[in-house]
């Protein structure tokens, strides 16, 4: 473990509060975090931090550590080593879960009561009352665009609706963190474009947001700044841009299918460093002169091209690039 | 399928049938022979000869268990015998259900042929609530005096006979006092070896004269209206407490639990404010029940109210607690389900709210004393059949709500399990 890790304040049991260290402290801090359960490692040291207004997204397959991340963050997990605080505030304090909103993956929600109902409960639990509940409520169900479901069971609205509620429950309380535990999962597109308006809307007031996802183009489009986990570490972190360029600098990729003998493909394409994923094979080049040999080559060892493009590499090649592996594995 | 991997729920799917088949072949079947001794307060105010012999003849029998004294609360002085009045208020107040009175004089002429009842009579003091204590224990009064008084059944047969076929010759009275004396002699051995004699069958024939009356209970609308609305009452009290205790369950599962305690709401508070809504919810269907019992049974319910609020609120405490420590422990609803099931309808079978606890063995009896339906019965017993003051509640008072509370405190830290992961 690392010399660096301290242990971890318990979520609930009172930790010490933290004073705030500067004048604007960061809303999010995350240190050496390490959480174990049993003999397997789900956050494996992490570090992070996230800046005032910034989205930063989590990307990685299922089971890679984000949701767990997340769940320290918000004092429903307790570290076994490591440091959190939240806005200078150790995890787990009344401050810290003031800042924070979780909008955790689950539906998460009371099926037997209305929208208003339920992001009413919600607020209350964050000790909002009377005509400051009411605010919030109108305020959430106009950003989740439910005002005219107001009055509707949550078990009768669609899936992409009930998504929206979730996330309008997370916020009730206008929180200055908010993370997003993979918002989108199981929306049609429709509902997935308006979900990403309502993650604009709350970028544009200020709101620090924290993103995970496994879908690279939800990244692409909604974070400032991607860090890529996988096994419980973060692999990689930067922007976009940051993250292709020192994985594949000015590189591209060739895929081509080609027709034959499924086993002289797959050897022939082993021999020019490639690989195959679901039948189409994909090279890296250093510029885009070198297709011609490729292609001139697979000729030459009796190899029909079917068709070849090429492709600039994007937040998945960068997965694929650092870990061996798909991001949706 | 679900039900084959939920081991829990499977398992209670077959132990419940033989926990209940089990609990009715001990208070039914008879196989312990522990028949439920019944206490009876004895006064004797004639303290003669023939109502010692009687009060030991009572004390023979087995199945009775005669108390001539309050409990002593304090081993260095004991307290003073039962008067009269004292005896009344204890069956008023529930310690026994019969109470006997020999009245001074009965010694004078003990034994009533033919249904004479010029002397002194005894007196059965009796709670209606209780139907059968009063019954047995005028049959084994008859017969106490048929086995524990020979000689004091000859000399009044011999007085019968001096009487109204003509006076005896001297040799014919001496011949008779010597057979007296023998027999007196007898009893004593008798009492002296505490041999009871043998029990013979029914054995009354009404010797000894005696008068019923009902202390408790005879100017009540309904008999045993208030026993079974509080009984049933808290039967489904706590079903309906483990019920709504279950959406701790739902909430664990769909992950509103889990969204509530990262808020400012800590698992205590959460668990508090179930707490007190399952027991507002409780106290009003009592309220709505005894209002129910009110309307269509003639229950005084209105004069009773500040007992009502009392026992309503206490009992309803304490079911609220059973149904949140139900729910801690169980993982699923179907295992809530089985397992409620299970144990309320146990607790109910022993506590008294399908049957009352007299009718049942000695052993279960005092087992029915773990149960929250035996204390929520008695005290509303207290209330509506003894119409005893609410200081007289102190006892079931005390006993639910510190079950109230040491359930609850068990719940909350079952309920640890939810907090973190």
């Amino acid at each position: 473990m690392n010399d660096q890790l301290i242990a971890a304040a318990p979520a609930q049991s009172s930790p010490p509060a933290l004073k705030p260290q500067s004048p604007e402290p960061i809303p999010l801090s995350v240190d050496s975090l390490l959480k174990r359960f049993g003999q397997v490692t789900a956050v494996d040291g992490i570090s992070l931090t996230l800046n005032g207004g910034e989205c930063l997204g989590l990307l990685g397959p299922n089971g890679a550590g984000k949701s767990t991340l997340i769940r320290c963050i918000v004092g429903r997990a307790i570290a076994d080593a490591g440091r959190l605080s939240v806005f200078g505030f150790a995890a787990g304090t009344s401050e810290a879960r003031e800042a924070l909103g979780w909008v955790p993956q689950e539906l998460a929600l009371y099926p037997r009561l209305t929208c208003s109902e339920n992001l009413g409960a919600f607020g209350r639990y964050h000790g909002l009352s009377g005509s400051k509940l009411a605010q919030s409520v109108a305020w959430c169900l106009e950003w989740a665009a439910l005002q005219d479901r107001a009055g509707d069971l949550v078990k009768n609205l669609s899936g992409g609706m009930k998504r929206r509620l979730n996330m309008a429950a997370g916020i009730i309380h206008r929180p200055r963190v908010v993370l997003l535990d993979e918002p989108t999962v199981g929306v049609d597109p429709q509902s997935r474009n308006r979900i990403f308006e309502m993650i604009e809307a709350l970028r544009a007031e200020g709101t620090a947001i924290i993103y995970t996802t496994h879908y690279m183009e939800e990244a692409e489009r909604l974070c400032d700044r991607v860090a890529i986990i996988d096994h419980g570490r973060i692999v990689a972190q930067g922007t976009n841009r940051e993250l292709i360029q020192n994985s594949f600098a000015s590189r591209s990729q060739v895929l081509a299918r080609f027709a034959g003998p499924a086993d002289e493909i797959a050897a022939w394409v082993e021999r020019h460093k490639g690989r195959l994923v679901d039948g189409v094979a994909e090279f890296t080049i250093e510029q885009s002169t070198q297709i011609a040999s490729l292609l001139d080559d697979a000729a030459k060892a009796g190899l029909e091209l079917v068709d070849v493009s090429l492709r600039r590499p994007n937040l998945e090649s960068v997965f694929l690039h650092l870990t061996g592996r798909e991001l949706r594995d | 399928m679900a039900l084959r991997r939920d081991r829990p729920a499977l398992a209670m799917s077959f132990v419940l049938p033989i926990a209940f088949f089990s609990i009715f072949a001990a208070i039914f079947g008879g196989q312990h022979n522990s028949t439920a001794k019944i206490k009876v307060i004895l006064v004797d105010q004639d303290r003669s000869r023939a109502s010692l012999e009687l009060t030991k003849g009572l004390e023979r029998e087995a199945s009775l268990v005669i108390a001539t004294r309050p409990p002593s609360k304090d081993k260095a002085a004991a307290p003073p015998d039962y008067t009269a009045a004292t005896a009344e208020a204890a069956v008023k107040a529930g310690d026994a259900p019969v109470a006997l009175i020999i009245p001074a004089g009965f010694g004078q002429n003990p034994i009533s042929f033919g249904g004479n009842q010029n002397g002194p009579t005894i007196q059965l003091l009796s709670d209606a609530s209780d139907m059968i204590a009063p019954q047995m224990v005028g049959g084994l009064l008859q017969k106490a005096a048929m086995t524990a008084m020979p000689a004091a059944m000859a000399e009044q047969g011999m007085k019968y006979t001096d009487q109204y076929i003509g006076g005896f010759t001297p040799e014919q009275r001496k011949e008779m006092d010597a057979n007296l004396s023998y027999l007196r002699n007898l009893e004593t051995k008798d009492s002296g070896n505490g041999a009871a004699p043998a029990s013979s069958g029914s054995g009354s024939g009404g010797l000894v004269a005696v008068k019923v009356r009902s202390v408790v209970g005879e100017n009540k609308n309904g008999n045993m209206i208030s026993f079974y609305a509080a009984g049933i009452g808290v039967m489904f009290l706590l079903f309906t407490a483990s019920n709504s205790a279950g959406a701790l369950l739902e909430e664990a599962e769909s992950g509103t639990l889990d969204r509530v305690l990262s808020s400012r709401v800590t698992m205590t508070t959460l668990l508090a404010g179930k707490l007190a809504f399952n027991t507002m919810l409780a106290f009003a269907q009592l309220v709505v029940m005894f209002l129910w019992a009110q309307a269509f049974f003639k229950l005084d319910l209105f004069t009773h109210i500040p007992g009502f609020v009392v026992m309503a609120f206490c009992t309803a405490f304490a079911v609220a607690a059973f149904g949140m420590l139900l729910a801690s422990i169980c993982h699923t609803r179907a295992q809530l389900g089985a397992l409620s099931t299970l144990v309320i309808l146990t607790m109910s079978a022993i506590g008294g709210s399908m049957f009352p606890r007299f009718f049942m063995p000695a052993a279960m009896q005092k087992a029915g004393l773990f149960t929250i339906n035996a204390w929520a019965i008695d005290g509303f017993t207290k209330v509506f059949w003894r119409d005893l003051p609410v200081s007289e509640l102190w006892p079931q008072v005390g006993v639910l709500l510190a079950v109230g509370i040491a359930l609850f405190l068990i719940a909350r830290r079952i309920a640890r399990r939810w907090e973190y992961a």
